[in-house]
């Protein structure tokens, strides 16, 4: 490659939080971005929430009970909502990834539309598992 | 560079290829979790009624006298760990540069992780 075909690029080092927040992102970078808050989000919470409350339920009749109870109030609900939709998100972003991994759908606006699909089918889903939770049916 | 060792027009590669097999070894737990969260959405479907019996048996039935319920959930938790100590392990790489941190917080994360899964199949394997 000859030298002068080299054109400066801008560069963005060590971008502040603001500026994080200001940029916004194709559907494909906020699929990525979401994928990976998502699996931080259930590895932080495996160990101190969603196990306990499995054990909980699991091991006895009462404490199945106690977790029905628990279930009732809305900040829990809220918390139950949230990691549904971490889940979610994570599974339909991981199954977009495999398809991709295998080489299809790599050009820019097949990769587009299908990160917008994956956004939408998980937070529909997560807006299906949030009726059942608040009792709409 | 003689021309023989390049990949691509820029890239020698080099390695032991060690990145390939992370890399295969989150799509293949990744696949694995997704059908077993499949086996639990069609189990959880099928109950009639949501139930404390119900809901211990989607983890603990068997079959032909086999703790196949079990077993499938160990298995499926140790991909969940080692799929997620992949993913954590790419966030820290990414992210945490100096590396004495970095190596703590792979420590960290693998105890995180292991003290999960010795949690989960005392849960699931205790009576």
């Amino acid at each position: 490659m000859a030298e002068s075909a080299v054109k400066p690029r801008k560069t963005f080092r060590n971008i502040s939080v603001p500026q994080i927040l200001s940029y916004r992102l194709p559907p494909a970078g906020q699929v990525s971005i979401l994928h990976r808050i998502s699996g931080a989000l259930l590895f932080l919470a495996l160990p101190i929430i969603i196990l306990p409350l499995f054990a909980k339920s699991f091991v006895s009749p009462a404490g199945f009970e106690t977790i029905s109870v628990l279930a009732g109030f809305t900040i829990v609900k809220l918390i139950f909502l949230i990691l549904i939709w971490g889940y979610l998100h994570h599974f339909c972003a991981g199954i977009r990834y495999l398809v991709l991994d295998l080489h299809i759908g790599l050009d820019k606006v097949s990769a587009q539309r299908s990160a917008r699909i994956v956004l939408g089918i998980s937070l529909a889903l997560t807006l299906v598992f949030g009726l059942k939770l608040f009792g709409a049916w | 560079m003689p021309a023989q060792e390049k990949i691509g027009q820029y890239r020698l590669v080099v390695g032991a290829h060690y990145g390939t097999a992370q890399y295969i070894i989150q799509r293949v737990t990744a696949i694995i979790l997704a059908v077993y969260t499949l086996i639990l959405l069609i189990g959880f479907l099928s109950m009639s009624g949501f139930t404390y019996e119900g809901w211990r048996n989607l983890f603990t039935f068997d079959m032909l006298g086999l703790p196949v319920g079990q077993v499938l959930a160990t298995l499926a938790f140790l991909s969940l760990a080692w799929h997620a100590y992949i993913g954590i392990r790419d966030i820290w790489m990414d992210y945490v540069k100096p590396v004495g941190i970095r190596l703590g917080l792979y420590v960290l994360s693998i105890l995180w992780l292991a003290g999960a899964a010795i949690y989960f199949i005392t849960i699931v394997w205790g009576s």
